[in-house]
């Protein structure tokens, strides 16, 4: 008996780690490619070890300019959705109105509904107004607002509604008025939740190939940069910008975790 | 670690609603509402109602000379019979894949709720990492993985379990494979959230009642996390379903999905109302599918 529970504990165990390595074994290949020396365009095999990537990781046209585009929107996409979604995040929990259950339904929709349904239907309003000809930077960012927007409301309204309400009332029995109550005590308690919201925003808007697809006119985003290439032959650079953005990612969230555990008092 | 913690309760949060709420003033609300809601109108809802309506466009008409609306729901049969062995690919890889990812999520969140201890939260780190490397380096990855000279093939090879010829890449096994590890996080992080909560007591309850590790966990723990195992196939099936970068670059157009097609239709063919149909029915199945499932697995406060 004490034996199969020992077992029990450590297949589970052991299992998890598989699939951990599952999850990472395309990782490490994006690293090991980083630094490919392909033998041919088309190829998708270690031919050889080199640095040149590295040195030169603006090599293949275009590339760069890709990454900048894809980060400009980025950005943009990211204060955009995460002001208008903290905004009804806050609308959500702290104020009763009628048309709740409609204004849920609204913000849910968006995350049921397949990416390549939403590119297509906002290519057919595009078109349909006329204005199939001046699609890009600005029509991909109006999309990625759009589909960031609920995955905002969601986190910050997680954060918002395990919050104690009456850590802000003992602030309004200390004579703190409204705005002073706001900004002193539950801003800072929501703050890792809007941050959470905004990094989740980022990552969706920079990696996001099937809504932009559909609306990104000549603008080139680096997913967009990647399936073209894709086509003609994979530049092992892009391996590098992969690596990178793995890299960047990595230290801002054990960066979070350091700069907790420093202040353990925070919430 | 608090960034992610929150984003990982979110995930979580697809569930019951909030207490409702004490304050105040309902105009402030609508203020605070307005710009959200009229982004979301404007860009999803008035976008889904175009689709449906260039769905029953005259499909004589062209992008150049425009369309005629003629509520051609002829377009809707024609889409179904043309195109019927991408849907039920897309709705067959999707379900594999979803059910794969239960497969290989569960121990993988049991173990971070339960047996990671002190390594919970790097644990999670782990989870959410490879996430942030971009989706299409990482499919292109599997690419190289896959590939006829890879260590995967050699050592199926080895094992006898792929003949000599064989092959994993252009397969619908590496489709499958792709989409799996796509959406893995999303059925990983919702499935945490609700294991995290349960009540350990109940499980030590469970014992002292002279349950067995199976039993407790068949009646205890399986149960309790129900709502993140459908948050989680849910946010796996809906994305999988739609999905056409994995069949595209991992399969052939043996293996491609209803996404593949609607790219062509919209992109390549500029053939908008047949696109159109293939979206609105994708759309359809889904809501379908849900709704049943949802009712089904009894947690509709989900929705």
């Amino acid at each position: 008996m004490r034996a199969g529970r020992w077992l029990a504990d450590h297949v589970v165990m052991g299992a998890a780690m598989l699939v951990l390595l599952y999850m990472f074994l395309p990782i490490f290949f994006v690293v090991l490619m980083s630094f490919n020396d392909p033998t041919s365009r088309l190829s998708y095999e270690f031919d050889g070890f080199t640095m040149a990537n590295w040195t030169d990781p603006c090599g293949p046209s275009g590339m760069c300019g890709s990454v900048v585009t894809s980060l400009q929107i980025g950005f943009l996409a990211t204060v955009g959705a995460t002001l208008l979604g903290t905004l009804v995040a806050f609308a959500l929990v702290r104020h009763r109105f009628r048309g709740r259950a409609a204004t849920s339904l609204l913000i849910f929709l968006p995350m049921a509904t397949p990416e390549v349904v939403m590119g297509s239907s906002l290519l057919a309003l595009f078109t349909s107004a006329g204005l199939s000809g001046s699609l890009g930077f600005w029509s991909i960012l109006v999309a990625h607002i759009m589909f960031c927007l609920s995955f905002v409301v969601v986190t910050v309204k997680a954060r918002l509604a395990g919050l104690d309400q009456s850590l802000e009332q003992a602030a309004m029995d200390l004579y703190a008025n409204e705005w002073q109550a706001f900004w002193r005590i539950t801003f800072p308690l929501v703050f890792p939740g809007i941050m959470a919201a905004a990094l989740l925003s980022f990552s969706l808007s920079f990696d996001d190939f099937i809504v932009t697809n559909f609306n990104h006119g000549n603008t080139i985003t680096f997913p967009m940069f990647v399936w073209g290439s894709a086509q003609r032959g994979i530049p092992p650079q892009v391996n590098v910008i992969g690596t990178v953005m793995f890299m960047i990612a990595l230290l801002l969230v054990l960066g979070s975790g350091v700069v907790r555990r420093r202040r353990p008092a925070a919430a | 670690m608090s960034v992610f913690q929150a984003a990982v309760e979110a995930e979580g949060s697809l569930g019951p609603e909030p207490a409702p709420p004490s304050r105040r003033r309902p105009r402030a609300g609508y203020w605070l509402l307005l710009p959200g809601m009229l982004w979301l109108v404007i860009f999803f809802v008035l976008p889904t109602i175009q689709l449906i309506a260039t769905s029953l466009y005259d499909p004589n008409g062209s992008l150049d000379t425009g369309y005629a609306m003629t509520w051609s729901f002829s377009n809707y049969w024609h889409a179904l019979q043309q195109f019927q062995s991408p849907f039920l690919r897309s709705l067959l890889y999707a379900g594999v894949a979803t059910g794969l990812a239960v497969l290989l999520a569960y121990p993988l969140a049991y173990s971070i709720a339960f047996k990671a201890g002190r390594w919970k939260n790097f644990m999670l780190v782990l989870v959410i990492a490879p996430f942030f490397t971009s989706f299409l380096v990482r499919t292109l990855a599997w690419k190289s993985i896959l590939s006829d000279n890879g260590f995967v093939v050699s050592a199926l090879q080895a094992l006898h379990i792929l003949g000599p010829d064989g092959r994993l890449l252009a397969t619908s096994v590496a489709v499958v494979t792709g989409l799996t590890y796509n959406f893995l996080p999303f059925m990983v992080l919702p499935l945490y959230a609700s294991l995290e909560k349960i009540d350990l007591r109940l499980i030590e309850a469970g014992k002292d009642l002279y349950a067995n590790g199976f039993t407790s966990f068949r009646k205890i723990t399986l149960p309790l996390s129900m709502p993140g195992l459908v948050a989680g196939t849910l946010l796996t099936f809906i994305p999988a379903a739609g999905d056409y970068i994995n069949a595209e670059l991992l399969g052939t157009p043996r293996q491609y999905m209803i996404g593949n097609v609607i790219d062509s239709l919209f992109l390549v063919q500029l053939d908008y109302p047949a696109a159109a149909a293939c979206s609105v029915v994708l759309m359809l199945a889904i809501v379908v599918m849900v709704l049943f499932y949802v009712r089904r697995a009894g947690t509709e406060e989900l929705l």
